[in-house]
């Protein structure tokens, strides 16, 4: 019985966000491009002058690095010391 | 006659139809595959593309095409008679909606879930595919300014429905804060807003809002109209989380409550028809119900609106191709079965054959009040509620229905202006702020030019809507029937459909071209016009695409060549 509640729930909640997951998550990655533009920037020979702090997030933004520049119409990786593909 | 002789005849008609014709056509036509792998799973992305439970998707299927609009078609029609409505509705959800519906979804999946506009193109032709843009942006146009004059008429002629149609934008906004800013489960929130919802029926009741009088040469449903697109614009300028999401929900909960209240209402209070099957004593602006029937209800028997949702969103969400049948056949059956309530509320929401008769008295009377009226006291009668309380329940779901496709269609106008403004080279027109400012004047323009500033002829462009709503329903069944003929199916199931739409919707403009002419309405007679235009453009498109389709597959045989396409389909069965 439980298990059919939860279940419901579930359905229920997939029945809010599926209409419009989308719109959300395109909206998201807008700005997680920007965010990640605003990282790289130093390396592209934009002064950003948080480049210091940022430095610090380049490891976990590698993961993604590729289907950003990707997205961003690079084939390639735009920065010559940091390879990708 | 019963009403419940209507509604065993109507839901056992859809029941028939689900199990034997959806069935044939799944397995004959479309050749539905358990084992094909749907582009939610080829192409996944958690963006896009999301393998989705098909509960889910037909709840928003039903959802998001299941409005206003099947309840105003039939509310209008029935003034011919409850027959000819209820025989479209039933046979048109079965044999024209279905398929429509069901096909433009199993064509995009097949298609990597491409929009019916982009498979417009592949399939058809570049200009097929702007033409499909300029009938949508005609329909959307439509459809907005349609559905403020009737929330404004709405307004007036039940002020009890004032409070809680405004009253609900404050529990979505809330809804949408608790859920995306405070992560609150989503049960409770549902239930509050529900109870709440109905709670401000009371309130409204007890409390009706009118304005004032005339402002600034205004009257009362032209400030409505205003304030109505004001809201749409800024509504449809906030992000989706924040009014649109949650809006939607709650109208998609309320929508199943309220097809649920009715029914059971229908069944305690088992009310007597009393509307003529046919009417033949009809009003003397009443145009011939051949065509104008099959273009004055659009949604409800087939509407083109379907293929856009099918097409776009849901395709890319469909765990197996076979869900095709329970998504698209289902989804159009549930619009049907709101259809269904429409036509029971206006014609046996009456004591007497006179009282019907008295909301009749011309062709644009009748409609959502009517419905509110007869569907109240079927509701009191029913369940033992005041009948006030009754309409209040029905009005507000009636302005819920309109509000909420207004805010998407105000937005997906701001889309298309904006993608026309990228094809050109038009640089601000991208910007969201002219976009939708010139979406809400064409609207508004829309509006007051057909008679919309008295808040009394609104309607009059009700039949114009539905064949805009026809002739894209022709195209997505055009598409579909060219695509089946690569294929090299039967195409005729598709193509027959296709062929009695076109040419109810080209007789229905031809028919209101005049009436227009005659009553001097010549801003009508413009619009009219365009679509016509519009009509012819699709014929000549389709002929020429058909017969290219068919010469192709001609060649083919005559090669020996066997079968078709690359999906395995053999010759046609």
């Amino acid at each position: 019985m439980s298990g059919q509640i939860s279940r419901f729930l579930a359905l229920l909640r997939e029945f809010y966000d599926a209409p419009h997951r989308g719109a959300l998550a395109r909206a998201k990655r807008e700005e997680d491009d920007l965010f990640m533009l605003l990282v790289f920037s130093e390396m592209m020979g934009v002064p950003n002058p948080a480049s210091y702090h940022t430095l610090e997030l380049l490891p976990l933004l590698y993961e993604e690095f590729h289907e950003w520049h990707v997205r961003m119409g690079m084939e390639r990786s735009p920065l010559d010391h940091i390879r990708c593909c | 006659m019963s009403a419940l002789l209507l509604v065993a005849l109507g839901l056992g008609g859809f029941t028939l139809g689900y199990f034997f014709y959806s069935k044939f056509i799944s397995e004959r036509i479309f050749r539905l595959d358990p084992a094909f792998v749907t582009p939610a799973h080829a192409q996944e992305d958690g963006v896009d593309f999301v393998p989705t439970n098909r509960w889910v998707l037909w709840g928003h299927h039903f959802t998001s095409v299941a409005g206003a609009a099947p309840i105003v078609g039939p509310a209008i029609a029935v003034i011919w008679g409850w027959l000819p409505a209820f025989i479209w509705v039933v046979f048109g959800t079965v044999f024209f909606a279905g398929i429509h519906d069901a096909g433009a979804l199993w064509a995009s999946a097949r298609n990597r879930g491409k929009s019916m506009g982009a498979l417009t193109e592949s399939v058809v032709g570049r200009r097929a595919r702007s033409l499909f843009m300029i009938v949508i942006f005609l329909l959307l146009l439509m459809v907005n300014a349609v559905f403020a004059i009737i929330i404004a008429r709405l307004f007036v002629d039940f002020p009890s429905s004032v409070i809680p149609a405004w009253f609900v934008i404050a529990v979505a906004l809330a809804i949408g804060w608790l859920l995306y800013r405070r992560g609150v489960a989503l049960f409770w929130p549902s239930l509050i807003a529900l109870i709440l919802l109905y709670a401000s029926m009371w309130v409204g009741d007890a409390f009706p809002v009118a304005l004032p009088g005339a402002i600034l040469g205004l009257d009362v449903p032209a400030q409505w109209v205003l304030l109505l697109f004001g809201y749409a614009a800024v509504a449809s300028l906030l992000p989706v989380w924040v009014l649109l999401q949650p809006r939607d929900y709650i109208n998609g909960l309320q929508l199943f409550v309220g097809l649920a209240i009715f029914f059971l209402a229908v069944i305690l209070a088992a009310p007597n028809v009393v509307a003529p099957a046919v009417n033949s004593n009809l009003p003397a602006d009443v145009p011939a119900f051949f065509p104008l029937l099959f273009v004055t209800i659009a949604c409800g028997a087939i509407s083109g609106f379907h293929g856009l949702v099918s097409s776009g969103t849901t395709s890319k969400q469909l765990d197996k191709e076979t869900d095709v049948r329970f998504v698209g056949f289902l989804g159009a059956t549930g619009e049907g079965a709101l259809a269904l309530a429409a036509i029971i509320a206006c014609t046996a929401g009456f004591a007497t054959l006179a009282e019907w008769e008295g909301f009749y008295q011309s062709f644009t009377s009748g409609g959502l009040g009517a419905f509110v009226q007869g569907g109240g006291s079927i509701i009191s009668n029913g369940l033992g509620l005041p009948q006030h309380f009754g309409e209040t329940l029905l009005a507000v779901m009636a302005v819920l229905f309109a509000a909420t496709t207004m805010d998407t269609g105000v937005r997906l106008q701001r889309y298309i202006i904006q993608e026309w403004g990228s094809i050109y080279g038009i640089h601000r027109l991208t910007g969201r702020y002219l976009s939708t400012s010139i979406a809400v004047v064409a609207c508004l323009a829309l509006a007051f030019g057909a008679g919309g500033g008295a808040g009394t002829g609104g309607l009059v462009i009700w039949p114009l809507f539905g064949t805009t709503n026809q002739l894209l329903a022709g195209l997505t069944l055009l598409v579909l029937s060219v695509f089946l003929m690569k294929l090299g199916r039967r195409s005729r199931f598709t193509l027959v459909p296709f062929v009695f739409l076109i040419t109810m919707a080209t007789w229905a403009l031809l028919v209101q071209l005049r009436q227009f002419w005659e009553r001097e309405q010549y801003f009508l007679v413009f619009l009219d016009l365009v679509i016509l235009v519009a009509t012819i453009f699709v014929v000549l498109e389709s002929m020429g695409a058909l017969r290219q389709a068919h010469s192709a597959r001609a060649a083919e045989r005559a090669a020996g060549g066997q079968g078709g396409g690359g999906t395995g389909a053999g010759p046609g069965s």
